[in-house]
């Protein structure tokens, strides 16, 4: 599993633009975003939170078609599927390493884009804390919708279509820590329910996506 | 006799094909006594005015709308664990009613809100969640149009169908949390006294067993155009192979 990680991160690096593709697009989405609605700090500011969050979504998206697609078509993922490992376990590891080349970089950079859309000070440590407790379920939700639509021409649009409405509840629960903090309220309700989205999507969706592999594998 | 028979395409076909011509003359029966009564011989309500009445197209389709999404789960189900290819067809078929009837009840709400509410749109939780089920069904909805393999199909929507569930069911719940409610309460209870008043309550009832019936109809007239294109196509099969 480990050297399958590996391959998998190498496969990231080598591939050109894969590692960087989605957080350039999350750093361009943020930049557009007060050209739109002006630079008003305080306008910016109650909508820091939400933006990075949506942007953080959709940068996800943006390389999930990749995680199964490349293996799809040049057969590794059916040796996968006959390892010794178990196909849920190699989707884990798939999820995990779109994790680190999509998730990690985001919660690394959204303190600087906090800055850049004026998200009041104390709003940044418990946005830190969101992303880095929402983000793994936003990969392994998007790894099922990857392994749906695997065998598929032209699935990234349909991906697109059948993950985003599985994303609402952590985009709810998420975004809502920080705005709660920002509101002087306690944050506990939301990141309880986050980490149970995230530990439940991360326990159980592999099963799913795995069982999706097979299907279309057969 | 039992209920698994009717999972053969052949008994369901003729089953269905009975019950058909009278379910259909039921719902028309129905639906047009339910609307008539409830259009033209109901009182205004003391405050909503004549707006009360599209409460017989609005409560009927709402409720509709989620159990045709319950009735693809249920059937998708049965997919996965009897491999019953009519029961994969039913989901398939009632998807696109139940996405008409999601439309249907966003729509009429949103004409009823404009004079009550003075808004078409609220970010509602009960609103909220009704446009997030309608892009549940959306992408439910593609994923079969996209995939050729009929037996994959069935197998990845059942899946979807399945995950899908869960996380409107969250959905509902986050929305809840996310922002209090302009949408009032149920209008319908088992609890008595929680109902709307009677001279209401009847010809809804009467209108929701008409929905509910052409709902049956639709579904049922759907899988059987699906059965049919199935064997068509196996037809096609065949005579290309010969």
């Amino acid at each position: 599993m480990i050297s399958l990680l590996k391959r998998d991160l190498l496969v990231a690096s080598r591939s050109g633009g894969a590692l960087t593709l989605s957080i350039s697009f999350f750093l361009i989405m943020i930049v557009l975003v007060p050209f739109g609605v002006g630079e008003d700090p305080l306008i910016l500011g109650a909508i820091a939170t939400g933006i990075i969050w949506v942007a953080a979504l959709l940068s996800c998206l943006l390389t999930l078609d990749r995680i199964f697609q490349l293996d799809f078509e040049d057969g590794t993922l059916e040796l996968l599927a006959t390892a010794p490992v178990p196909i849920e376990a190699a989707a884990l590891v798939k999820a995990l390493s779109h994790w680190l080349t999509t998730g990690l970089p985001i919660i690394i950079v959204s303190p600087v884009l906090g800055l850049l859309l004026n998200l009041p000070e104390g709003g940044m440590r418990w946005l830190i804390i969101s992303l880095t407790i929402g983000t793994p379920s936003l990969s392994i939700i998007g790894s099922f919708g990857a392994a749906l639509t695997v065998g598929l021409k032209r699935g990234g649009l349909l991906l697109s279509l059948l993950v985003l409405p599985l994303y609402i509840p952590t985009l709810i629960f998420g975004a809502a820590v920080v705005n709660r903090e920002l509101l002087g309220l306690s944050v506990a309700t939301p990141l309880i329910f986050l980490t149970a989205v995230s530990a439940l999507s991360v326990a159980l969706l592999p099963l799913a996506t795995g069982y999706a592999l097979k299907i279309n594998l057969k | 006799m039992s209920l698994w028979e009717h999972a053969n395409p052949k008994k369901f076909m003729s089953l269905s094909g009975f019950i058909l011509p009278y379910i259909s003359t039921l719902s028309m029966i129905l639906l047009s006594w339910g609307l008539l009564w409830g259009f033209f011989f109901t009182p205004d309500e003391v405050r909503q005015g004549s707006t009360v009445k599209i409460i017989y197209l609005h409560v009927p389709t709402g409720l509709l709308a989620i159990n045709g999404w319950f009735v693809m789960l249920v059937g998708s189900l049965i997919w996965l664990i009897r491999r019953h290819h009519v029961s994969a067809l039913i989901a398939k078929a009632t998807a696109p009613v139940g996405l008409i009837m999601t439309i249907i009840a966003i729509l009429t709400g949103a004409i009823w809100g404009q004079p009550m509410w003075g808004t078409f749109w609220a970010w509602d939780p009960r609103l909220t969640s009704f446009l997030i089920l309608f892009l549940f069904y959306l992408g439910y909805i593609s994923l079969w149009k996209t995939i050729q393999n009929p037996e994959k199909a069935a197998d990845l929507t059942s899946l979807l169908c399945i995950v899908g569930t869960v996380f409107a069911i969250l959905s509902r719940y986050a929305v809840n949390f996310w922002n209090q409610g302009l949408h009032q309460g149920a209008s319908l209870s088992l609890d008595k006294t929680e109902n709307i008043s009677n001279t209401f309550y009847i010809p809804l009832l009467i209108s929701i067993a008409g929905f509910l019936t052409l709902f049956l109809t639709l579904v049922l007239i759907k899988t059987r155009t699906e059965i049919r294109l199935r064997r068509l196509s196996n037809l096609h099969l065949i005579e290309s192979r010969s």
